[in-house]
């Protein structure tokens, strides 16, 4: 099996500050890889050169895309890579304000990227918003209200929704149960969960929770000072630390 | 004529420069090119772009007609008038059939234009996306990848709304299937007629971007297979000539408040009237002007 | 019964006239020569000039006299009779560090070779009401100084520059393109973004510079020098083979010092921020300095948090008092065509909505 996001030596600076360096890893079809470290540790600035967000100083990102197979996002055009992040990517902000349009309906939140790839027909469109609404726990009656009127894990459940209403193969999550209340974060944990099995999605979550990790993650990757110190199986790391950080990071988050 | 200036104001070099303009809008109908607008001696938003666009296209023996709201006699038409008359010294007239070039703002004519006219929009905001997005270096873009999801975010929104799209003038169309385009502030009820035997040429002054849709072109107003594009337009028919297929005016007659329903065109209104259609609340022609 | 409106010619002609009777005003009272304003309004004549991007105190003059003091009207006369100007040539760039120097002053050293020259300021006038000028001015003298006036004044930044403290700004012959000539496409360079903002509305520099200073795009910027005076104007004559000077204009010139932390391939070291305005204007001067600086985030990787001063797009496309004023201004004319348009729609959505409402009343 290809992997479906091959890493290759990102690096990225900010001015003379470092913000990752060397990260190569492969992420292969239905995976779901965690990315942890504490704030600062360049996991975030890792993410936003892996969707293109930010553009690497050095490095590769191939993507096996659906009409000419492995290609690298990096250098691919423009057009290339917007088709790619409205279609088979997709990315969840730690806040959803960034993620959604604000003064646009949650049917036309989710129904964008439809629009955005052709459809033209007013009632499907509507439909099919309502249905993705319905499988993250939002009610028929607030298709046409404003985000701005939801609660925060409401707000991020239209994100996701919005996200995941084109069938993309590979989504990208940034913190995506940041802020939210502990009760919150458990039930958007398990909606997040049930979706990547049931869809079968690949996804890279940046997190600095190990619970979510736990919980999400098939593989586990470490950051510190923008580099990679430890990777591995989530259960493996988590139980079975090696590196003197993670061994930290671990220990201070079980004991709780 | 007045002899300070050269033919039609603009000097030659600058007329070539929006010439070419035009010939490359010609050639991707639809499509916005940057011109370098001069500083014309009458107020940017007062068709700056408009006039220099029939600058470059004025002949001598050309007949040029000029309407605003769809009236040979409102104030800043008969200004744009008399700005050729003295410049130009080209022959001028009301009536649509008769003028070869006919600069407008806010209307289309009633009559259907021929392959010998051409018809020059003042535009003031050119870019149709520039109010979901304010910026120009990304619509420039939006444009370039045909990413055009959030105007039908937009019409989306009306009908989740209102029940209906709510855009009433300016109602963006796209062009020969590739480009979205503002028609200009016309009212959506001549967006229709936009695809005709004439040459349309817009022209943005301030924003500096010049625009074309060739004869024949395919222009289509956006809208949803389930939610087709209406024209609308008033129920009424006109009070002096009884028209009931033109875009009307509303006019209030007395303190009262009484409405009454005339010809936005006022050329097509004249011309009804000539050849005896009376409305409601007109009289026959002569006995007006007496 | 109805008639169409008619007379918007005869309308517009009497408008006309009317304007000049009043521009005019009360015939007892002596007429202002063009002569006058020039003299003794000769900062709104410099305001005009910088503006209007052309350099005749006299036409400027008219152009004030014509508009009735409007300045904004008088820099639309000036750039529409501009726009008709044959081009024959481009100067050789203006040797500022040459300048007759009739002010000059640094703040960021106390002295420096060539002196501190404080020149006709305002400065430190108490704003106090002149009653005196309101019945006759009477002639003021002031006295010469006995130094020499015309000693070189070499640039403040020039010191900095011997140390290497501050950035070096590449020198180029490359001839920059004309934003009256060509569209303004962005990114633009900065050559061209200082053209946009030398003839950039005062007020909106003056805001966008006060912006700066208050957070919104902090740049710790210190006058490093301001200074006003004459410069000479080179043209190259072709037929000759060399350049010979054709004029003397004033101008004023602010470079400002600001802080900069370093990049990737920089250590730390000043920066600038430039203004260059014709005429005594300070004010535009150092607000254009200070905006300058802020556009200029990209090039010296800087964070930029959205802030109004530092989006190039936002303040190039906004400066333009000429362009502002015409749009602005435009929704005055007839848009009844458009309006209608809305009247229409607004009706029936209200109609559909009474009629939603009174549906569901009837059915509860």
């Amino acid at each position: 099996m290809n992997p479906l996001l091959k890493v290759e030596n990102i690096s990225k600076y900010y001015g003379s500050r470092l913000g990752c360096k060397d990260v190569n890893f492969d992420l292969y079809p239905g995976e779901v890889l965690g990315i942890v470290g504490e704030s600062g540790s360049g996991k975030s600035t890792l993410l936003n050169c892996l969707a293109g967000h930010q553009e690497p100083d050095t490095g590769k990102v191939v993507f096996d895309t659906r009409a000419d197979g492995p290609k690298d996002t990096v250098t691919m055009s423009e057009p290339e890579r917007r088709m790619l992040s409205r279609t088979d990517w997709a990315f969840v902000h730690q806040n959803p304000r960034d993620g959604l349009r604000m003064g646009v309906s949650a049917g036309g939140n989710v129904g964008e990227r439809l629009m955005a790839v052709g459809a033209r027909h007013y009632g499907d469109i509507r439909g099919t918003a309502v249905d993705w609404l319905d499988k993250v726990e939002i009610a028929e009656d607030r298709t046409d209200d404003r985000p701005s009127e939801f609660s925060g894990g409401m707000q991020q459940r239209l994100q996701i929704a919005r996200n995941l209403v084109t069938g993309p193969r590979l989504i990208f999550m940034d913190e995506p149960t940041g802020g939210l209340d502990v009760s919150v974060q458990a039930r958007l944990l398990d909606l997040l969960r049930g979706l990547v099995r049931e869809l079968g999605l690949s996804a890279i979550v940046v997190t600095h929770d190990l619970a979510v990790v736990r919980l999400l993650a098939d593989r586990l990757m470490v950051m510190k000072d923008g580099r990679v110190i430890e990777t591995g199986l989530t259960d493996q790391v988590l139980d079975d630390p090696q590196h003197g950080y993670t061994q930290l990071l671990v220990s201070s988050v079980l004991q709780v | 004529m007045s002899t300070e200036y050269n033919f039609a104001y603009l000097d030659e070099q600058t007329k070539r420069m929006i010439r070419r303009a035009l010939l490359k809008g010609v050639a991707i109908p639809g499509y916005q090119v940057p011109f370098a607008s001069r500083e014309m001696p009458m107020p940017y938003g007062w068709g700056t772009g408009g006039v220099q666009v029939t600058a470059a296209c004025l002949k001598p023996d050309d007949t040029l007609k000029v309407i605003d709201q769809g009236a040979d006699d409102t104030t800043n038409a008969v200004s744009i008038r008399k700005f050729f008359e003295k410049t130009a010294a080209v022959a001028v007239s009301e009536k649509t059939e008769e003028s070869t070039v006919i600069q407008t703002r806010h209307r289309i004519p009633e009559q259907d234009l021929t392959e010998d006219q051409i018809l020059v929009y003042q535009v003031p905001i050119p870019e149709p996306l520039r109010f979901l997005e304010p910026r120009e270096t990304e619509t420039r873009k939006m444009h370039a990848l045909e990413e055009y999801g959030l105007m039908h975010v937009k019409l989306y929104e009306d009908i989740a709304r209102h029940g209906r799209i709510a855009t009433s003038y300016a109602y963006p169309v796209k062009v020969e299937g590739r480009y979205v385009m503002d028609p200009s502030p016309i009212p959506k009820f001549d967006n229709p007629k936009m695809e005709m035997a004439a040459l349309q040429l817009f022209g943005a002054g301030r924003e500096q971007r010049i625009y074309a849709v060739p004869p024949y072109t395919k222009v289509v107003s956006l809208d949803f297979e389930d939610h087709p594009f209406e024209k609308g337009g008033a129920p009424q028919a006109c009070g002096l000539c009884d028209a009931h297929d033109a875009y009307l005016d509303e006019v209030i007659m007395d303190d009262a408040g009484t409405r009454m329903f005339v010809c936005s065109d006022t050329d097509y209104c004249r011309m009804r009237r000539e050849a005896g259609h009376i409305g409601e609340m007109g009289v026959p022609l002569a006995e007006d002007a007496a | 019964m109805y008639v169409a409106v008619k007379g918007g010619e005869k309308a517009i002609d009497n408008a006309h006239a009317w304007l000049g009777e009043m521009r005019r005003g009360d015939t007892e009272v002596a007429e202002l020569t063009v002569a006058q304003i020039r003299n003794q309004m000769a900062l709104a004549v410099d305001r005009v000039m910088a503006e209007g991007s052309l350099f005749d105190p006299d036409l400027a003059a008219l152009a004030i006299k014509q508009s009735r003091g409007d300045l904004i009207e008088a820099i639309f006369l000036i750039r529409a009779y501009r726009t008709t100007l044959p081009r024959f040539g481009a100067s050789a760039p203006i040797k500022t560090e040459n300048m007759a120097c009739m002010r000059r002053i640094s703040a960021t050293f106390k002295d420096a070779p060539g002196g501190q020259v404080l020149g006709p300021t305002f400065d430190y006038t108490h704003r106090l009401l002149d009653f005196k000028l309101a019945a006759e001015g009477g002639v003021e003298t002031a006295p010469k100084s006995e130094a020499d006036t015309d000693e070189f004044k070499p640039h403040i930044t020039s010191f900095l520059n011997q140390e290497g403290l501050i950035q070096q700004e590449p020198t180029s012959d490359a001839r920059p393109s004309d934003l009256t000539r060509e569209p303004m496409e962005l990114p633009a360079s900065r050559a061209l973004r200082l053209q946009a903002l030398a003839r950039g509305d005062e007020g909106f520099l003056l805001g966008m510079g006060y912006s700066t200073q208050r957070g919104y795009g902090r740049n710790h910027a210190f006058v490093g020098e301001l200074r006003i005076g004459d410069v000479a104007v080179e043209l190259d004559i072709p037929e000759l083979g060399f350049a010979i000077e054709i004029a003397d204009i004033e101008v004023s010139e602010c470079e400002t010092v600001n802080q900069f932390a370093g990049s990737k391939t920089e250590p730390p070291q000043f920066t600038r921020g430039y203004g260059l305005v014709f005429g005594q204007s300070e004010r535009k001067a150092i607000s254009m300095a200070l905006v300058d600086r802020a556009l200029r985030w990209k090039e010296l990787g800087e964070d930029n948090p959205g802030t109004p001063a530092q989006d190039e797009e936002f303040v190039l496309y906004h400066c333009d008092n000429i362009q502002a004023t015409g749009f602005v201004e435009h929704i005055k004319l007839p848009h009844y065509v458009d309006f209608q348009a809305e009247l229409e729609l607004v009706r029936t959505l209200r109609k559909e909505a009474t009629e939603a409402n009174a549906a569901k009343e009837a059915a509860q």
